[in-house]
């Protein structure tokens, strides 16, 4: 199967005061049609910036895309010129953020909001813009959908919003959708109705997703493999079920460890000793290692990634063959 | 007015102005009794009441000494009105909150001061709770100096204590809270509600705003401290398992009504009522061969200025029966538990 989404070691840094961050080190995957990829890891571990990275959105000046490739149908995006980045956001590439009130404008209706895209891409005009602005809301099942079309999205409840959301992010149709915690705002019966629908969605147009989070709950129901990042890394990839049931990473491990679960009440957690990692002054080696309880000599070097069975890679010294 | 001292950490409870807990009977520190909040909307210029959001409808439950009891459900059903009532920072329209066996509402005067010591709060977010230009050592010191008679010198060594209980460093206290990482914050925060020894603290999200990583420390911590003090928490959160880990009791809410309460284990695996089914099933999967019976619920929340007749839950129950929609469960034993559903 050719791959919709292929990265390949990316690299994204930030320049600050205090030196340079690397916010994606060397991030490679590849996605298929009708795959879903769950990005976890914790704040400030480069899901988001990966996701930037891949549709050129990073925070300019100060973020860089230093190196690597972005293939969308084998076509870098890195090389692209930023008119032809613009076609391709929100047509090839969709994204759907946590806060839907950060991806419309308040002052405008939602048939006007949607009208943009469609006149733009699509090149539909009068009639066919509002009809086709409502067939998508229709299919993310927002009942009334003509009459939603005048509504301002104050006038939505959380959930419509993100469904409008939804609606605009399927217009393409896309070939890759990146969803950026897009159930965290939601009421937890709302999050599993939309979890249903972008699922819904995915089968009826193939696209690849990246589903990025840090409930694993939810990427354990809606994931087909799972990266686990830390510090900027990919420090484990593979299938979900393989990562949540032979965890070879020990950070995936204590992670998976940490979290209450049902049935086993009452005892203490297994917690993550010390800190999330402050990227400005990581030591080179293992950004883990600090907090591992495995660690030992040999992580004071950057792990290579190792295949611990075909399609289950981890950077781990404890996986590499001595 | 007897000015309230703190008692030594670990050392047995004396209660000066209330009756001994009675925790060895086995009678609920915090009983909640039928309790009803309404708000009236006013809307417009003139402010003519133009509805009524029952916010808390009749609830009733109790916390037992040194136990927790978990409040779950979605935003808008009731969760943080309950804690404020408890908190005393609003008044019921009816119902009861005895404390230690005396109704709070008569206390007055110092008993209720002496009730708000007793009770105090850990919410979501350590970067607003947390006030950037005080120092940590004032922070958790405010409450002593407004509530205690201690001279600086025992502040500052009850200060030292509380920051070791929570497990940060003495030299802590002189830095700013913005020096501090999340986790570390909230066990400022922590520190701070318990700088006044009280019996009862309510948790409102306390690790929602965590890392992963952290939230078990602060999980652990907190049952730790529940272990070695004999404090009873009132925990809400959105993360069931975390809920179910931490409580003894849980207990579900909807739209201002409770639809289930009992034992944590029971509740959370093996849930009764419809909608505790669906809050449930999107929990982590124990086991990738079993996945747990999935209840996904169509439709939205409904607006708590108009709640459907019946039980309120009846528009999105996939179990609806024609006579739900007429008449209220009320809440009746079913396997161990209570349950508010017309199928049993």
């Amino acid at each position: 199967m050719p791959a919709v989404i292929d990265v390949r070691d990316l690299r994204t840094h930030i320049v600050t005061r205090w030196g340079t961050i690397k916010a994606v080190d060397g991030v490679s995957f590849a996605l298929g049609e009708g795959e879903t990829l769950g990005l976890v890891g914790e704040s400030g571990s480069g899901k988001s910036m990966t996701c930037l990275s891949i549709v050129r959105l990073v925070p300019r000046p100060a973020a860089r895309i230093v190196g690597g490739g972005v293939l969308l149908d084998g076509d870098d995006l890195l090389t692209k010129t930023d008119d032809e980045m613009q076609r391709i956001r929100g047509r090839k590439v969709a994204m759907i953020l946590q806060d839907p009130m950060s991806s419309l404008n308040p002052v405008f209706s939602i048939g006007m909001q949607m009208r943009e895209p469609l006149a733009m891409y699509h090149g539909l005009r009068g009639r066919a813009v509002v009809a086709r602005a409502a067939e998508l809301l229709a299919s993310v099942s927002i009942p009334a959908p003509a009459a939603r079309l005048r509504a301002f999205p104050h006038q939505l409840s959380g959930g419509m919003r993100q469904r409008v959301v939804g609606a605009m992010a399927i217009a393409g149709p896309p070939r890759l959708l990146m969803a950026d915690e897009p159930t965290t705002s939601l009421d937890l019966t709302i999050q599993a109705q939309y979890l249903g629908l972008l699922k819904e969605l995915q089968q009826r147009h193939r696209f690849a997703m990246i589903f990025v989070t840090h409930n694993l709950g939810i990427v354990a129901r809606t994931c087909d493999r799972v990266a686990v990042m830390y510090a900027g890394r990919i420090v484990e990839i593979g299938p979900v079920r393989r990562i949540f049931t032979q965890p070879a990473h020990p950070y995936t491990r204590a992670l998976l460890e940490s979290i209450p679960r049902f049935g086993a009440r009452r005892e203490r957690l297994a917690a993550i000793a010390g800190q999330p990692p402050d990227l400005a002054t990581l030591a080179a080696g293992c950004a883990f290692a600090p907090r591992c309880p495995a660690a030992f000599d040999r992580c004071v070097e950057a792990p290579p990634e190792t295949e611990v069975v075909p399609g289950h890679a981890t950077r781990c010294w404890l996986h590499v063959p001595a | 007015m007897a000015p309230h001292t703190p008692p030594p950490l670990g050392a047995p409870r004396q209660s000066r102005d209330a009756p001994r807990p009675r925790d060895a009977s086995g009678a609920p520190l915090l009983e909640v009794t039928n309790l009803t909040k309404h708000f009236v909307v006013r809307r417009g210029a003139l402010g003519w009441s133009t509805g009524l959001v029952r916010a808390v409808d009749s609830v009733s439950f109790e916390i037992p000494a040194g136990s927790t009891l978990g409040l779950v459900g979605e935003s808008g059903c009731g969760k943080t009105t309950t804690s404020k009532l408890i908190l005393a920072l609003e008044k019921p329209t009816a119902g009861s909150i005895r404390f230690e066996g005396r109704e709070v509402s008569t206390l007055g005067g110092e008993g209720e001061r002496a009730y708000r010591r007793s009770v105090q709060a850990v919410f979501q977010d350590p970067y607003a709770s947390l006030d950037p230009r005080m120092r940590v050592g004032a922070i958790v010191a405010e409450p002593l100096v407004i509530n205690t008679d201690l001279d600086a010198a025992g502040r500052h060594r009850r200060v030292a204590e509380l920051l070791d209980l929570v497990g940060l460093p003495e030299r802590a206290a002189t830095l700013y809270p913005h020096e501090f990482s999340g986790g570390q914050r909230q066990r400022i925060a922590i520190a701070r509600a318990l700088a006044l020894s009280p019996k009862l603290v309510v948790l409102d999200e306390p690790v929602s705003a965590l890392d992963v990583s952290i939230r078990a420390q602060i999980l652990n911590l907190l049952m730790d401290l529940q272990r070695r003090l004999r404090v009873s928490y009132l925990f809400i959160a959105h993360d069931l398992a975390a809920v179910a880990h931490m409580s003894r009791t849980i207990a579900v809410m909807y739209l201002g009504k409770l639809v289930e309460v009992g034992d944590a284990d029971a509740v959370a695996l093996a849930p009764k009522h419809p909608y505790t089914k669906a809050l449930f099933s999107a929990a982590l999967p124990i086991d990738f061969d079993r996945p747990p019976d999935e209840v996904t619920l169509s439709g939205e929340v409904p607006s708590p200025l108009a709640p459907p007749g019946g039980c309120r839950f009846h528009p999105r129950c996939p179990f609806a029966m024609p006579h739900c929609a007429t008449d209220e469960p009320v809440l009746r034993p079913e396997s161990g538990r209570l349950v508010a559903c017309h199928l049993y």
